[in-house]
């Protein structure tokens, strides 16, 4: 555990979306992380202002380097510096990797169900990642039910497509705005019965892992358990916000 | 001062001396739990303090109820950074609750339908300092905010404030609960960022 403010350096920046960046860092001294755990950031002005936010490792890399995922909020006061103003060589502080719950533990054989709602895809990427580093030691299987506004909103498509071709992974996409042209889909947001026909079923005793603002992971974990899944099996990480329900 | 951004203002919400170091202030109510909330029914919540011979000191909702109310206002302050200033709350104070409780622990555990756990000094919880709130702004507390009742410990980060509160357990020695077990500060003293181990 380290609790104290270290400094990463900023080694990469890619465009996720039009909407949302990934920063590498290094954090020196760091030796990898546990996937679905987070870092605080923290800005400093030049009077002194700081302001501290926490973001998702979206990695799964030993050593001393992580990955971060932020999206843009319009009206956020920490994630536009850090989407479009951070560039390459600078520093920031940085605490963590922190969180000891919602975690998964490549130890762990059971199936594990991650649903993910628009940038609450971040750790949950962290333990796709994971998953597919350790196989063939893990043969857990993963299922990802993430919620988008459109196909060229979700992060890490490409990846994506390439990992679900392993027969240890399957994702399923939900378009509440638009969906890809031509497919025949109706947008819709996610309901209750899209969800169940979606998600491992009770008798598989899947470990969930739900992700995203506020609403969404309220709103979906409710589902699950009057569906009957066993609340102690529900992992959330609610990121805030009050809007985007699913 | 840590590394400055070039380019970085920030909103500077942060001259209120109320202001614990490093938080920031929010008008809304965010809401933070490791799993689903909980849906507890008045008439099937009771709440106990269980002391170290094992004796059950047991409320009903309608006997936690008739108990003396305090409306008390105050700041919380929340480890993931966020304040809240002058949140109003309904309950009863720990220190109704602890008359008739005969102890000699000095710690406690706060346990919560669905499994939650915190951990508190009995001090930090007598001596006008902590409720059993079931009211927010007038209203009853909403599940998500963790009614029907939940522990109000506002000097300590939120998380000990425990959601769905339905007991103490007096424990001779201190433990850690589920946050501190899971990287969290044992006493949560916001004043001193006490936010991790
Ligand atoms: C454990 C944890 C991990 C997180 N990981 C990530 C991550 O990997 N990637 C990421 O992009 N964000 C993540 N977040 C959210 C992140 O911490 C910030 O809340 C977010 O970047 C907004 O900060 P801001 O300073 O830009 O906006 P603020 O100035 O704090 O808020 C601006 C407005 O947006 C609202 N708001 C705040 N957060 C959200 C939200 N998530 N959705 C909708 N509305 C919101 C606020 O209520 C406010 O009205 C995580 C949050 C937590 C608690």
């Amino acid at each position: 555990m380290r609790t104290g403010w270290n400094v990463a350096e900023v080694i990469g920046v890619t465009q996720e979306t039009r909407t949302a960046r990934t920063l590498r860092l290094r954090l020196p001294g760091l030796t990898g992380h546990r996937p679905g755990q987070h870092v605080d950031v923290r800005l400093t002005a030049e009077d002194g202002y700081t302001a501290v936010r926490s973001y998702s490792v979206a990695s799964a890399l030993p050593g001393d380097e992580l990955e971060l995922t932020v999206e843009e909020l319009d009206d956020g006061e920490v994630s536009p510096y850090l989407v479009h103003q951070v560039a390459v060589g600078d520093q920031l502080e940085v605490r963590g990797p922190v969180g000891g719950w919602f975690v998964w533990d490549p130890a762990d054989p059971s199936p594990v169900q991650l649903i993910a709602g628009g940038s609450g895809v971040v750790p949950l990427m962290a333990m796709i990642r994971a998953h597919a580093a350790a196989s063939p030691g893990s043969t857990a299987p993963f299922r990802l039910l993430y919620s988008v506004r459109s196909p060229d909103s979700g992060y890490y498509s490409a990846e994506l497509d390439e990992l679900a071709r392993s027969p240890l992974l399957s994702v399923t996409y939900v378009y509440t705005r638009e969906a890809p042209a031509g497919s025949g889909i109706t947008p819709h947001r996610l309901d209750a019965a899209t969800l169940l026909a979606a998600v491992l079923p009770v008798d598989d005793h899947p470990a969930f892992f739900i992700c995203g603002a506020t609403a969404f992971v309220e709103t979906v974990a409710d589902w699950l358990v009057r569906a009957g899944y066993p609340a102690d099996r529900i992992k959330t990480e609610r990121y805030g916000g009050t809007g985007s329900r699913p | 001062m840590g590394i400055v951004s070039p380019g970085f203002f920030g909103r500077r919400r942060r001259d209120d001396p109320a202001l614990p170091p490093g938080q920031y202030l929010t008008e809304g109510f965010p809401v933070l739990s490791a799993g689903p909330t909980p849906r507890i029914a008045p008439d099937e919540w009771e709440f106990t303090i269980t002391t170290e011979t094992d004796q059950v000191h047991r409320w009903s909702w309608d006997e936690f109820l008739a108990l003396k109310q305090d409306d008390v206002t105050q700041d919380i302050h929340c480890v993931t950074s966020w304040s809240k200033l002058g949140t109003s709350w309904r309950g009863v104070s720990l220190d109704t609750l602890f008359e008739s409780v005969e102890s000699d622990c000095e710690f406690t555990m706060a346990h919560s339908y669905g499994g939650y756990t915190t951990n508190v000094p009995l001090d930090d919880l007598l001596g006008g300092k902590a409720w059993i709130a079931h009211e927010f702004d007038g209203e009853t507390l909403e599940p998500a905010h963790g009614g029907p009742a939940r522990l109000l410990v506002p000097h300590l980060y939120f998380w000990k404030s425990a959601k769905w509160v339905r007991g103490l357990e007096m424990l001779r020695q201190d433990e850690p609960g589920f946050w501190e077990s899971n990287g969290y500060h044992m006493y949560g003293d916001p004043w001193r960022e006490e936010r991790y181990w």
